[in-house]
């Protein structure tokens, strides 16, 4: 405290913006080195697992795109749930949203495993996109008309969402051929995704996912329904005298945030699953929080913090494998980059000053 | 044993983790911080004090590390949110993303182990009525948490610190102005708010369900956020709403086992869609928030 306590925040006049690059990659080093502080308490091979975490991911080529592959929900999410932040409508729910999302889209070949037709895919990812919207709606109708925190509501649902998911596998969706195991049916060839990449698991949801960061970026930066969002965000009571509602933001948010985990969701069962399962709900609506803080609200920001989280997932699983690195280390990593992150960047609207006239031993 | 004296015999214990760590946010809040990490502090505290008392034996010394470990952790985010005013909402997150983290780091090797519980500690006579006498027959840390209630609940009421907590919380200008540290004010109640998450985890671990599995905290550290808005900050009430959760999630355990036919998954969530009814009920209800809110709750302040 008392290093803190000889300096003072001063707010800048203007964000630095030379602060506001610097500041993550700051964060990131200092999260790296903490972490590997913590590996080599818990005595390991810390430049092993630095290997590992962080160069093996993207030396070759068939990781690398294991990192795409893990990037696309990240990212979908992610830029759906930034919306929201920066209108100040805060869903922590994108897990619940995903899942329903998945949920969704695999109601079309659990229920018609013999379809068949080029039309399956795009609808089951439409289907995901609605489901994980109406998982948003519950709290957008309890913030707006309820008063209700969406923080807590979103959590909730999704608690509900995992819940729900259970039920279906090992209920009425369980694979009858499948040894017990809490599963669904394996979907049929034309109830997964077009891959894009021959020779790896890259499917068109990437593609998707990009054209969704730059619909966001055009949103934000071009749009007059971004603009109201942002100054909802900022200051309620201007932008209700401009006459935007504030509960039209709070609709917009959730929906297209649901919508977008939704998305994802659909295509994750629909991709590298190819059925839905329990492990469906790993834990990327929680990890696309930290991507959006992390890209700075920013769609293309996101488009960065996706990709670094992304590798430190395959990266977490190399160490796995070759350091017997617990998997929840990377759950570690991913926080402790945020707290890193946050105490960074306010260095972008204030500047640290030394107070001279306390003297301090 | 008949569903009701079963009910009426756990349903302190069962309230324990929700009431220790809802009256902890409970002071952090009065005082105008809303730190969402509760459910990560929890799981730390867990951890800690099931590491503790698997190896050591002893469940003082496990709250105690537990307290600890949930108050270095809300130190850091108090560190974050008040010293270096980041936003409270993100740093809450973040907190809670890296307690679960460690948690899950911590815990791995000992998945499925047990250690022993607390014994009861029973009032004479009183714990020998039928039906109700149950309630008269608790462990230690039951009888500490009723005492701890008591004491926020006065401290806050009667007490000058109380007031000057309050006081922060309503208008951090004005406390200032009158000579009151508000940041120093703040972090106390925000680790405070940790000491008790700890000691909320460290129950709910080796009191409870003396048995470590990963997620164990499962939501509780969300449902006692939500209790303090439930309780529109009141000392009473978060009481209150912590013993009707306690008894909602017994009378759950009740029904699995008199073969009631409900589905478990159901089940499961009943906490939480309770949770979500309560809250629209009672935020619907905007006069009482704003007459018991608390009129800085998640601003960042600037001296």
């Amino acid at each position: 405290m008392s290093v803190l306590s000889a300096y003072r925040l001063v707010r800048r006049s203007s964000a630095s913006r030379k602060v506001a690059v610097l500041a993550p990659l700051g964060a990131l080093v200092a999260t790296i080195v903490l972490n590997l502080c913590l590996y080599l308490a818990m005595g390991k091979d810390a430049g092993a697992v630095f290997h590992a975490m962080l160069v093996e991911p993207l030396v070759s080529w068939s990781s690398f795109s294991e990192v795409l592959l893990k990037m696309t929900p990240l990212l979908l999410i992610a830029q759906g749930l930034a919306i929201g932040f920066r209108a100040n409508v805060v869903n922590i729910g994108a897990e619940g949203q995903f899942i329903l999302g998945a949920i969704f889209a695999a109601s079309i070949p659990v229920w018609f495993p013999q379809a068949t037709g080029g039309w399956i895919w795009p609808l089951m990812l439409l289907l995901g996109g609605i489901g994980g919207a109406l998982w948003a709606v519950v709290p957008a109708f309890w913030r707006v008309r309820l008063n209700a925190s969406e923080i807590l509501v979103t959590l909730m649902m999704s608690l509900i969402a995992t819940q729900l998911l259970a039920y279906l596998l090992v209920g009425p969706w369980k694979d009858p051929m499948g040894f017990n195991f809490p599963q669904s049916v394996m979907f049929q060839m034309d109830a997964t995704l077009p891959l894009l990449i021959p020779g790896t698991r890259v499917n068109v949801a990437l593609v998707l996912a990009l054209v969704v960061t730059l619909a966001a970026w055009v949103y934000m930066q071009r749009s007059f329904q971004g603009y109201q969002l942002v100054v909802g965000g900022l200051a309620p009571q201007a932008s209700a005298y401009a006459g935007f509602a504030e509960s039209r933001a709070v609709w917009l948010s959730l929906l297209i945030g649901g919508f977008a985990a939704g998305l994802a969701g659909a295509a994750e069962v629909a991709g590298p699953l190819g059925q839905l399962q329990r492990s469906v709900a790993s834990g990327y609506g929680y990890a696309a929080i930290i991507v959006a803080y992390l890209g700075g609200l920013n769609p293309i920001g996101i488009l960065f913090s996706s990709l670094l989280i992304a590798i430190l997932y395959i990266g977490g699983d190399n160490a796995m494998v070759s350091a017997e690195l617990p998997v929840a280390a990377v759950r570690v990593f991913q926080g402790s980059l945020l707290v890193c992150y946050l105490a960074a960047i306010t260095l972008v609207r204030y500047r640290l000053v030394r107070v001279k006239s306390e003297v301090r031993a | 044993m008949n569903a009701l004296t079963f009910v009426l015999a756990g349903m302190l214990a069962a309230a324990m983790p929700f009431l220790l760590a809802a009256l902890g946010e409970l002071l952090a809040e009065r005082s105008g911080v809303m730190n969402l990490g509760i459910e990560g502090m929890m799981a730390v505290g867990a951890v800690i004090a099931f590491l503790s008392v698997h190896h050591f034996g002893t469940h003082t010394l496990g709250f105690l590390l537990a307290g600890l470990a949930g108050a270095a952790l809300s130190l850091v985010f108090a560190w974050l949110a008040l010293t270096l005013r980041a936003n409270q909402v993100a740093a809450g997150l973040a907190i809670g993303i890296l307690g679960q983290g460690l948690s899950a780091l911590f815990g791995k090797s000992y998945e499925s182990r047990t250690v022993a519980g607390l014994p009861k500690l029973s009032i004479p006579s009183l714990s020998e009525i039928p039906v109700v006498g149950g309630l008269f027959s608790q462990d230690a840390v039951v009888w500490l948490g009723l005492l701890a209630t008591l004491t926020i609940w006065a401290a806050l009421r009667f007490t000058k610190l109380g007031l000057v907590i309050r006081a922060v919380g309503e208008n951090p200008s004005a406390a200032r102005s009158l000579g009151y540290p508000v940041i120093a004010i703040r972090y106390s109640c925000v680790m405070f708010g940790g000491l008790m998450a700890g000691f909320a985890g460290a129950y709910a671990a080796t009191v409870y369900t003396p048995l470590w599995a990963d997620g164990m905290i499962a939501g509780r550290g969300w449902i006692a956020l939500a209790l303090v808005v439930f309780a529109t900050w009141m000392t009473g009430r978060v009481f209150f709403g912590a013993v009707l959760f306690g008894a909602v999630s017994l009378a759950q355990l009740a029904a699995q086992a008199g073969g009631v036919n409900l589905n478990s998954q159901l089940l499961a969530s009943l906490p939480y869609i309770v949770t979500i009814l309560v809250l629209g009920v009672i935020s619907s209800n905007r006069r009482l928030l704003k007459v018991n809110g608390v009129a800085s709750l998640g601003k960042t302040y600037i001296p």
